[in-house]
């Protein structure tokens, strides 16, 4: 693109965008203050950016996603604020809505939900499984980077170029050159594109990780459920991602070289696009929520103190929606036209993934039945969870029916279902998993008191905020409508429903402040707060660097909840003989390569060879580079590990 | 605090039931408050799956403030805490067996609601169907009667109790046609001629919008389906013939042209306008065939009567056909 005026390149001429700027560049110019000021910068590159500590980059995918919350939340409540002004007041104009529906849902399931999950991944899985790190350390970093670059290509458009405004999957023909001219389309592709490369790397890690490197004995089916969920979480992103990869890339050749694959003229084929899309979409909803699944599990048990009911049941539950998950795509186009064979199919597929589902709930309920049931934190939003989600699932089902989605489709009717999904199963799931493993991952609880001020102000503006949207969408109301006229009577239930958004924004400052507070009054917590069951809780908190310093040897399920009962009646585990431990070295080939990436997505928003080159160049000099270097790992002494370990409370 | 916790979870239910008060009785709750045949039949189908869904549901939600409320540490009553008990045939069997068996319910009647709703049928009745044509431009619907020979846009009369057929097909990114009282939306794609029937059983003015997201001011698409007596719809259509001008070829290119649009009429078009627009973007050699059974029936009385409609079923087109070639090299 040719830039000729600097508002070519800036985005100008809105109050709200000009704010944006000077935080963002406030912002910027704080960190590097604070930086040099307390002279950080060696640090910051040796402890975290060239960090292959899954721990560590647990910690770095759960700060960004939780940044990208608050920016998809100010995008929602932007969106709810001019829907409670409708008609002729102009909070948002007709395209600037369309900015913000488009990078809310883009960065809500790409930028919040997955890094969100990866965190998980990162901070629990290795331990669960008694392992030292993940198969693959240095690409887990790299996977993090390139996420960590796309996500920030995607949100740089908010400012330089202009926003996506097509929706956010991008449907063609609209998102087509020929609709979108713009270079708002070319930043969602290449942000989208160079994240999803590190999702995909992320998958085929964790795979390989609870694959290969569990704990001895640790069979299959003596895994932690919260594994298994993200062993059927990875195997779905393994399948649906390359397709997401092509199907960008088509969109992609159709922008940049002019073909005509998803046009409307010359041939092209916009049904392909949404078919594609799909095939990756839908399975990426289930991608999110799998492993939110496993959360509740591991929870329920914890906080009842009972072993997980149905544990056969509930894999076979993991594993048939994993598979399910990709036979459902065309339920997002009954209304298409595809005849009553190939809807009648879907329907039917689609609401099949109910059944697994359901037996899920019943199996948590019937660990806490005859339990002992305390309702701590991560308790109180697994509990929450369980009306939410299977209202949310009725709506699921009876979206499903096809010829009853001639209705909904495209509704608010679909918009409150999702987000009750969405929100109740993921954001809820995430949230109970967040405060369970905190105390494993930094040594300390979080605040109680501002934790169920959160809780509360999150589930009561849930309700609010999304009850009247199926109202809406039984009166018509269609998604990305940006204003509409009084004699819909659509008014009064969408007001209501922005004073449920805002509180569920209120709901997450507690959540800030609940941080914040407790890092300042921080209560140490040892190894084992909640009276765990699983391997993660068998050490101290938080992990030292090396994770294990013996590999446990694992007997059964609830391997830790065996070994604390076995203490108990007296039997002692023999005196620790340490050996040297195995590590990764730390490396700046990821975050460099990423940077690379960056600019070569940039140069080809842009159309700038210039740039194009270099990033190219440099991706490829990094990975060469790389591939020479001999100096990748190295042995932690006997002497250190006893140390550490003594440091942390443990018998050496 | 713990009972003040419980107080906030029901309140936070509170919604739920007022919102199922007032939506009875409500007349904007457009989906509820159905005036076709075809809106009806999928009333009654959201009625059935919601039971059916809610058989299983209410237990649930009852069952899980039991149990949590029973088993709780704090409870008086000291239960017995069977710590190992993870696994009962008989228990997983009714809970695999029942929403299986309720699914299999809610699949069989979907099914048939499949075949017996699906939009490209014609509906039974004694009068004579009227087609209408609809054609999603950016940012409004136009509307062409090519037995009546008028154009309205955002705008759209039929007689009442008479099965309409809409041809729909869009010269712009797609969109969703749907008129919600008169029975569910069909998206309107360039390239292909899609058919929905409805009908209205008696008069009056339905809420009418687009709902497939098309670009800027796609929020200004909705309008006004006005069902009336079929002497009223003579009346209004013979006024229309009278009183506006024509639409030229050229009128309707600037009419395509992005921009919203007040109601407007028209009391005659190019003829064959809509097998052009629906040409304009198709290859030749290529049919993207589309409609299922839709695009092969050719039980539609209106077929017969509207020489337009022999070339919108999408298979075989032939573009030597020099009006067609013309219409597609005007973009």
């Amino acid at each position: 693109m040719k830039i000729t005026k600097l508002s070519d390149f800036f985005v100008t001429g809105d109050p709200l965008i000009y704010g944006a700027d000077v935080a963002i560049g406030l912002t910027m110019v704080a960190i590097v203050v604070a930086l040099t000021a307390f002279k950080r910068w060696g640090w910051l590159w040796r402890e975290w950016l060239t960090t292959v500590d899954h721990k560590r980059i647990g910690i770095m995918y759960v700060i960004a996603s939780l940044l990208m919350l608050f920016r998809g939340g100010v995008d929602a409540l932007l969106m709810r604020t001019q829907l409670a002004l409708p008609d002729s007041m102009e909070f948002l104009k007709p395209d600037h809505y369309n900015d913000i529906f488009t990078t809310h849902g883009v960065i809500m399931i790409l930028f919040m939900a997955m890094p969100l999950m990866f965190g998980l991944f990162n901070l629990t899985v290795p331990l669960q499984i008694g392992a030292r790190d993940v198969a693959f350390p240095l690409l887990n970093s790299l996977s993090f980077w390139l996420f960590f670059m796309g996500a920030m290509l995607f949100n740089v458009s908010f400012v330089i170029g202009g926003s996506p405004e097509a929706g956010w999957l991008a449907y063609p023909p609209l998102s087509e050159k020929m609709f979108s001219p713009g270079v708002g389309q070319d930043f969602y592709i290449w942000g989208i594109q160079i994240s999803g490369i590190g999702s995909l790397m992320t998958g085929i890690n964790f795979i390989v990780t609870i694959l290969k490197m569990r704990a001895p004995g640790m069979k299959l089916m003596k895994m932690p459920m919260f594994t298994w969920s993200v062993l059927s979480s990875c195997l779905t992103i393994i399948l649906a991602f390359p397709i997401l990869t092509v199907t960008l890339a088509l969109l992609f050749i159709d922008r940049y070289f002019g073909a005509h694959f998803f046009t409307l003229d010359m041939g092209g084929n916009p049904m392909m696009y949404i078919n594609l899309i799909w095939m990756w979409g839908h399975p990426e909803v289930y991608i999110v929520v799998l492993p939110a699944f496993g959360i509740f599990s591991e929870i329920v048990a914890t906080f009842s103190k009972k072993r997980l009911f149905g544990y056969g049941s509930m894999v076979f539950a993991l594993m048939s929606i994993s598979i399910f998950s990709f036979f459902t795509w065309a339920h997002h186009f009954f209304t298409m036209g595809s005849g009553a064979n190939v809807n009648a199919f879907f329907a039917v597929t689609t609401m099949i993934i109910a059944i697994p589902t359901g037996v899920k709930i019943f199996n948590w309920l019937f660990t806490m039945y005859k339990g002992k049931i305390t309702f701590e934190l991560p308790m109180l939003w697994t509990m929450a969870f369980i009306p939410c989600f299977i209202v949310g699932g009725m709506t699921g089902v009876m979206l499903s029916v096809a010829p009853a989605d001639f209705q909904f489709h495209n509704s608010y009717f679909l918009i409150a279902h999702f987000h009750q999904v969405l929100i109740g199963g993921v954001v809820f799931g995430y949230f109970a998993g967040l405060y369970y493993w905190w105390p494993k991952v930094f040594g300390f609880k979080l605040n109680d008191k501002l934790g169920k001020w959160a809780f509360w102000l999150w589930n009561i503006g849930f309700y609010v905020c999304f009850m009247p949207q199926y109202v809406l969408g039984l009166m018509g109301m269609t998604r990305r409508v940006s204003s509409y006229s009084w004699d819909t009577g659509w008014w009064s239930w969408n007001f209501v429903s922005t004073i449920g958004g805002f509180l569920m924004g209120i709901g997450f400052l507690f959540q800030v402040w609940q941080i914040l507070h407790s890092i300042k009054f921080m209560e140490r917590v040892k190894g084992d707060p909640w009276g765990g069951r699983t391997l993660e809780w068998s050490i101290p908190s938080p992990a030292p660097f090396y994770n294990f310093a013996i590999t446990p040897k694992v007997e059964g399920r609830d391997d830790w909840w065996r070994r604390k009962e076995l203490a108990a009646k007296g039997v002692q585990d023999p005196p620790p003989k340490y050996e040297p431990i195995h590590m990764p070295k730390n490396s700046g080939t990821p975050i460099v390569m990423s940077l690379f990436w960056f600019i070569l997505g940039f140069g080809f928003v842009f159309d700038w060879l210039w740039l194009i080159v270099p990033g190219a160049i440099g991706i490829a000099a990094t990975m060469l580079y790389h591939s020479f270097n001999y100096d990748t790992d190295y042995y932690v002494t006997v002497d250190e590990i006893k140390k550490t370990e003594a440091k942390a409370g443990r018998v050496v | 605090m713990k009972y003040k916790g419980w107080f906030l979870r029901a309140a936070a239910f509170l919604p739920l039931a007022l919102m199922t008060f007032l939506l009875s009785g409500c007349a904007d709750v457009v989906v509820l408050n159905p005036k076709g045949e075809i809106a009806k039949h999928q009333l009654d189908l959201i009625y059935i799956t919601t039971g059916l869904c809610l058989i299983i549901i209410v237990p649930v939600l009852i069952l899980t403030f039991w149990i949590a409320w029973k088993y709780r540490v704090k409870s008086k009553k000291k239960e017995a805490y069977q710590p190992e008990w993870d696994h009962s045939t008989k228990l997983e069997a009714v809970w695999w067996g029942v929403p299986i068996l309720i699914i299999l319910l809610i699949a069989i009647v979907t099914v048939q609601y499949s075949y017996k709703l699906e939009p490209s049928k014609a509906l039974a009745s004694d009068n004579k169907p009227i087609t209408i044509q609809v054609v999603a431009l950016d940012w409004k619907w136009l509307f062409l009667y090519p037995e009546q020979g008028i154009a309205t846009v955002n705008y759209v009369q039929f007689p009442e109790k008479v099965p309409v057929q809409f041809q729909l097909t869009a010269d712009a990114p797609m969109n969703s046609f749907w008129i919600p009282q008169l029975g569910g939306q069909i998206y309107t794609m360039s390239g292909m001629a899609m058919k929905l029937h409805l009908i209205a059983d008696e008069p009056g003015d339905y809420f009418g919008t687009g709902a497939n997201f098309s670009g800027e001011y796609f929020g200004k698409m909705t309008f006004n389906a006005k069902a009336t007596s079929q002497a009223d719809f003579d009346k209004w259509v013979q006024d229309v013939k009278q009183s506006y001008p024509a639409m030229s070829q050229e009128g309707y290119n600037e009419l395509a042209q992005p921009a919203t649009s007040l109601v407007r009429s028209f009391s005659a078009f190019p003829n064959g306008m809509f097998d052009n627009i629906v040409n304009k973007y198709v290859v030749a050699g290529e049919g993207h065939h589309h409609g299922g059974e839709a695009a092969s029936s050719q039980n539609d009385a209106a077929a017969k009567d509207d020489q337009d409609t022999s070339k919108t079923d999408m298979s075989g087109i032939d573009m030597s056909d020099a009006g067609h070639s013309d219409a597609a090299h005007q973009h």
